[in-house]
């Protein structure tokens, strides 16, 4: 029987000695983590934290701490499905002291694009907004919600007023995501590059966690 | 409407960020002939720092802070003029910018209307400042202090970047330089020979005001 992927897995006893891995993941990344260990066989249980806790970035470290020292008792590995991702090398400090690998860059649009392709990015046009799959399907929840664009709407100018464009970092496009990213972008006023990446910046990424 | 209930209100509409009503209440201050540095001193900088402080808990978040900001801002439009006009001396002159390559500009904008409800004159270069534009700047407007804001890994390394123009230019030590924002800490500031940090736009305003006094202490008039 193939070692099947599960989003938050049990942690039994037996965990251990099938040698399953603990993934602490940002919620941004369970869904697709999951799937990707899933279609590789990996022996993964996905275990995610808010993806809201981006907002909040202090929090993110301590978060990734708790729930990895809850986890290794009962996994024989624990790896961390986070970028930098703000954290400004808090995580890697949890990551040294706990002995966890996580994923390179500065946050999950490094994952996804590359860094050297972001970088590029940022440097031709400053004013970039990065939006991911996740982004594009939660827009009204992460983006919208959480800046307070719809309860005020005027505030639109104080957050985008500088920006120039949206690069959206499409992993898995269909017709239905792009009409939702096209939407998007249009709430923000802004125009709308579609970068195909497909998900193996992921993939490569877990792959090294994980082997 | 009695001065009291007036100043009660307008620290009330701040802290919820009713920008018409905090502008209404500002005019009929001023129809009461209270005094603009009353209605700054006693409602809307107490009120913008409660503002603050509540974000440091995590009662508020980003978005309750913008909107309170945007409505101190709609008072000071209107009572800057009138205390520029009681004769009331800036404290001094205070150059702001995001650094180059970094589009955040909320939390400099904060400090930026904590600075000037302070009594300093705020020159704001916008974001994406250039060290050559800081340069510039500087020569042109002869601030006492400028400060650098930063918000992303890839763009800390600027503030560094932006001490070696003003070295080159060899204007230093005739500016008292700040850097701030989210990931800036003093450890940081302290790396890059910055003379001072704060992490908020309160502390800000102590800071630049000490930062202030300890050189015109040092350089006599
Ligand atoms: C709001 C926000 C945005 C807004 C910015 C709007 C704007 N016009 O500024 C939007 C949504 C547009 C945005 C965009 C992006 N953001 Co952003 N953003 C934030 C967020 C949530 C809050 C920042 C903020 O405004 N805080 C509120 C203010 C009041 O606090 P403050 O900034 O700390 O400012 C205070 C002090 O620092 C100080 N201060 C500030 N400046 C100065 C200057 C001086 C001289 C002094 C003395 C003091 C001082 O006083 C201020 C007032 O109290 C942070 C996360 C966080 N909580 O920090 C991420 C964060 C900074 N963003 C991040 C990222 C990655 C991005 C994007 C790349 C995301 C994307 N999807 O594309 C883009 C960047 C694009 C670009 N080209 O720059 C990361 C940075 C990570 C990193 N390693 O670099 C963070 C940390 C989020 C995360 N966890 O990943 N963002």
């Amino acid at each position: 029987m193939a070692p099947g992927s599960r989003v938050s897995g049990a942690r039994t006893s037996r965990t251990i000695e099938s040698g399953r891995i603990a993934l602490v993941a940002c919620g941004a990344l369970a869904q697709s983590s999951a799937e990707i260990a899933e279609r590789r066989g990996w022996p993964l249980d996905v275990h995610p934290l808010p993806p809201l806790l981006h907002n909040q970035p202090q929090k993110i470290a301590g978060e990734v701490r708790a729930l990895a020292e809850s986890l290794l008792p009962a996994y024989g590995k624990v790896v961390v499905g986070y970028a930098d991702c703000g954290t400004y090398g808090a995580l890697d400090q949890v990551c040294a002291d706990l002995g966890l690998g996580r994923l390179p860059g500065l946050h999950c649009y490094d994952v996804f694009g590359g860094a050297s392709r972001l970088q590029t990015f940022f440097e031709e046009q400053p004013g970039t907004y990065v939006f991911t799959d996740f982004l594009v399907r939660s827009f009204a929840r992460t983006v919208e919600r959480e800046l307070g664009l719809d309860r005020w709407p005027e505030l639109r100018e104080d957050y985008f007023g500088s920006y120039t464009r949206v690069v959206w970092l499409a992993q898995e496009p269909d017709d239905e995501l792009r009409a939702l990213a096209e939407a998007a972008a249009e709430r923000l006023g802004l125009p709308l590059t579609v970068v195909p990446t497909g998900t193996t910046g992921l993939e490569h990424a877990l792959a090294d966690l994980v082997g | 409407m009695t001065p009291e209930e007036i100043l009660q209100g307008l620290y009330d509409e701040t802290l919820v960020g009713n920008a018409p009503r905090v502008l209404e209440l500002t005019n009929e201050g001023l129809v009461l002939n209270m005094e603009p540095q009353t209605l700054l001193f006693d409602a809307l900088i107490p009120s913008l720092e409660e503002v603050g402080a509540r974000f440091e808990r995590g009662d508020f978040f980003v978005p309750e802070m913008l909107i309170a900001g945007r409505a101190m801002s709609g008072a000071m439009e209107v009572l800057r003029p009138l205390l520029a006009e009681t004769g009331v001396q800036t404290i001094g002159k205070f150059l702001m910018g995001t650094v180059k390559g970094d589009v955040h500009d909320i939390g400099k904008n904060l400090v930026n209307i904590m600075l000037e409800g302070a009594g300093f004159e705020v020159i704001d270069l916008g974001v994406q400042v250039a060290p050559e534009k800081f340069v510039a700047a500087i020569e042109e407007h002869q601030p006492d202090i400028v400060g650098f804001s930063a918000f992303l890994t890839t763009t800390m390394p600027m503030f560094k970047a932006n001490m070696n123009a003003l070295e080159k230019a060899g204007i230093r030590n005739s500016v008292i330089v700040m850097v701030g924002g989210a990931p800036v800490t003093q450890e940081y500031a302290d790396a890059v020979g910055a003379d001072g940090y704060a992490a908020d736009a309160s502390q800000t305003v102590k800071r630049a005001k000490s930062l202030l006094q300890e050189r015109r202490a040092k350089v006599p008039a």
